[in-house]
């Protein structure tokens, strides 16, 4: 049921059945290292060149989401899934071997939120029963497809942020579990003006307030009625601005907001700013939080995931980076 | 001999420095900064300044990529002394071509041999 | 206050402070020291094999491209470069490692269409605009000792 203006609240109850999370060997050294199902010893996940080795975290995850239910994959009624790469090569070819109706979204780093956003829709319109959402990717082929080769010599800023290696899968269903998908507020395309592709902290977060303040409005909430608020990737430079953005609109966040991409490495990692990439809010979220979802530990929490939606070519031609964030509200059942 | 060693180091640095500014105030790509290196080495080139610094500086001046662009101009000058007006295109790789054939020989070896380590 | 208009002013103090002096110590000692390096080789390849100090440049860059080469192929290169940023990239080395690492990089494209296509596409930018300088200054000086 749409709520507000750019909201969606899901009364007819969207439930996390199980989720599946796969990182490489850096993800797995992070504070959360023990929370991700499973994770590669190293970079290439034994395959032979980059892409192949994205798809193998992708599949791995769905695997593994998959083998935690007795669900069959053939009840599986729509697979939504999108990553970083052109033409989301990730996901479309992963989908080959998936015999369910497919959707392929892009949203760059917002793309986990995205597709559980459209599944729990679905699923609470009746349109489909079981869904799953998955997102995909990898640091070298981000590098190699956005920067530069991974062994060439380049100097980045502080204020740049490393991709996650990893991938992340949900299932989501009508049959009550735990954790439910409460609602879903979408984001808009927001753009200040950043050029800076080695600064997306500070390109997204006023996507990130936008979707923040818009959430509050809609539900006629505050952020002290959530447990957590979670950002995808503004890293330490964009996460200070989006608490002020949204401070200045009268909703402080102080002591609730924490960002996917400090919660992934340690800050010896040699990271930069933070992590970053589709699977930052994917591992985080479906790995770490669910399980404290689970525990008690919190009952309700809204993951903004925020995307930078920039092309090497446009930026190249001298265009600002736009962005955009999603934002979902994952809960416990009993509260 | 310490004194070659001792300016080798302070010249080589300090080129390096004045790119490590051209990076980080005004915000060039490093493929902008060694272009505009090369540039400079066939500009100073041009008006014989080139020299006088590998003469005082040797590899301080000699490795970094502006003795690039001091490199192609003088085979290039060479040559013109020789055969006029089409002398500068037929010199202008004549002393470079040790270092482009190196380059691209070795490229191409270690990406037969190794694999990306990311 | 932090507002659209202004928004790149507004969010200056959040952002890190570019620490431009440490980096330009880094560039400063890497940079200097594979010049070092190669005032060495030059002084090797002089009093070991005869050459004179004009024509031991030559296999003086050779060597520091093969040690370059072999760096970026062990992973090491990309390393070195993101402590000295300038440092490492101005040298004739940053040169090599930009045609390795590029080469390297699209291998699983094949040999043709992979590494030799794309072995060019960071150094490419120097050497046009190296040739391209060259040329124009060539002709410049040619005119003026021809007819002045």
């Amino acid at each position: 049921m749409k709520i507000g203006k750019q909201s969606w609240q899901f009364n007819q109850g969207v439930y996390v059945q199980a989720a599946g999370t796969v990182t490489g060997p850096r993800e797995k050294q992070g504070p959360l290292g023990e929370f991700y199902d499973y994770s590669f010893d190293e970079l290439h996940c034994n395959e032979k060149n980059w892409e192949s080795a994205e798809r193998a975290l992708l599949q791995k995850s769905i695997d593994i989401c998959l083998g935690k239910t007795n669900i069959r994959q053939d009840a599986i009624d729509l697979f939504i899934s999108g990553d970083l790469l052109n033409q989301n090569v990730s996901s479309n070819y992963v989908a080959r071997d998936i015999p369910s109706p497919f959707l392929c979204v892009f949203g760059a780093c917002s793309t986990s939120m995205e597709t559980v956003a459209i599944g729990s829709s679905l699923i609470d319109s009746g349109n489909c029963k079981n869904v799953i959402a998955s997102t995909s990717s990898h640091y070298s082929t981000a590098e190699r497809q956005f920067r530069y080769p991974t062994e060439y010599g380049g100097q980045k800023p502080d204020t740049a942020t490393a991709t996650v290696t990893g991938a992340g899968t949900l299932l989501l269903n009508n049959e009550p579990s735990d954790i439910q998908v409460e609602g879903a507020t979408i984001g808009k395309v927001i753009d200040y003006g950043v050029t800076d592709p080695l600064d997306l902290g500070s390109a997204m977060a006023p996507a990130a307030a936008d979707t923040i303040v818009q959430h509050m409005k809609d539900f006629g909430r505050k952020p002290e009625d959530y447990d957590l608020i979670l950002t995808g990737d503004l890293s330490s430079v964009g996460s200070p601005i989006v608490k002020k953005m949204t401070e200045q609109s009268g909703y402080d966040m102080e002591g609730i907001h924490r960002d996917c991409g400090l919660m992934v490495y340690h800050t010896n990692q040699q990271v930069f700013a933070g992590g970053s990439g589709c699977a930052c809010s994917a591992v985080v979220s479906y790995g770490y939080i669910l399980q404290q979802l689970k525990e008690n530990n919190l009952k309700k929490v809204l993951i903004v995931a925020t995307g930078a939606l920039l092309s090497p070519t446009l930026v190249q031609q001298k265009e600002t980076i736009p962005c955009i964030a999603h934002g979902v509200v994952l809960q416990r059942t009993d509260v | 001999m310490f004194m070659d060693f001792f300016w080798a180091f302070v010249v080589g640095g300090a080129i390096c420095v004045i790119g490590q500014i051209l990076l980080d105030v005004f915000k060039l790509t490093p493929a902008h900064v060694m272009s505009s290196f090369v540039v400079a080495g066939a500009v100073l080139d041009g008006f014989n300044v080139y020299d006088k610094l590998i003469e005082f500086a040797g590899a301080g001046a000699t490795v970094p990529i502006t003795s690039f662009g001091h490199s192609l101009l003088h085979g290039a000058m060479t040559q013109a002394e020789e055969h006029g007006f089409i002398g500068v295109a037929v010199g202008i790789f004549q002393l470079t071509s040790a270092g482009i054939a190196s380059a691209i020989l070795f490229g191409f070896i270690v990406a037969l041999i190794f694999k990306p380590k990311g | 206050m932090i507002t659209k208009e202004n928004y790149k002013n507004d969010i200056k103090n959040y952002q890190p402070k570019p620490k431009l002096l440490k980096n330009c110590i880094k560039a400063f000692v890497v940079g200097g020291l594979i010049c070092l390096i190669g005032q060495g080789l030059t002084v090797f390849y002089t009093e070991v094999f005869g050459f004179s100090e004009k024509a031991a440049g030559n296999p003086v860059v050779t060597t520091l491209i093969l040690l370059s080469a072999l760096l970026t192929g062990f992973g090491v290169y990309d390393k070195i470069g993101q402590f000295a940023g300038a440092g490492s990239a101005v040298p004739v080395t940053g040169f090599a490692n930009s045609i390795t690492s590029a080469a390297l990089e699209h291998k699983s494209e094949g040999l043709v269409l992979g590494v030799a296509s794309n072995m060019f596409k960071l150094a490419g930018s120097v050497i046009v605009f190296g040739t391209v300088s060259a040329y124009i200054v060539g002709m410049i000086r040619y005119l003026i000792e021809q007819f002045l």
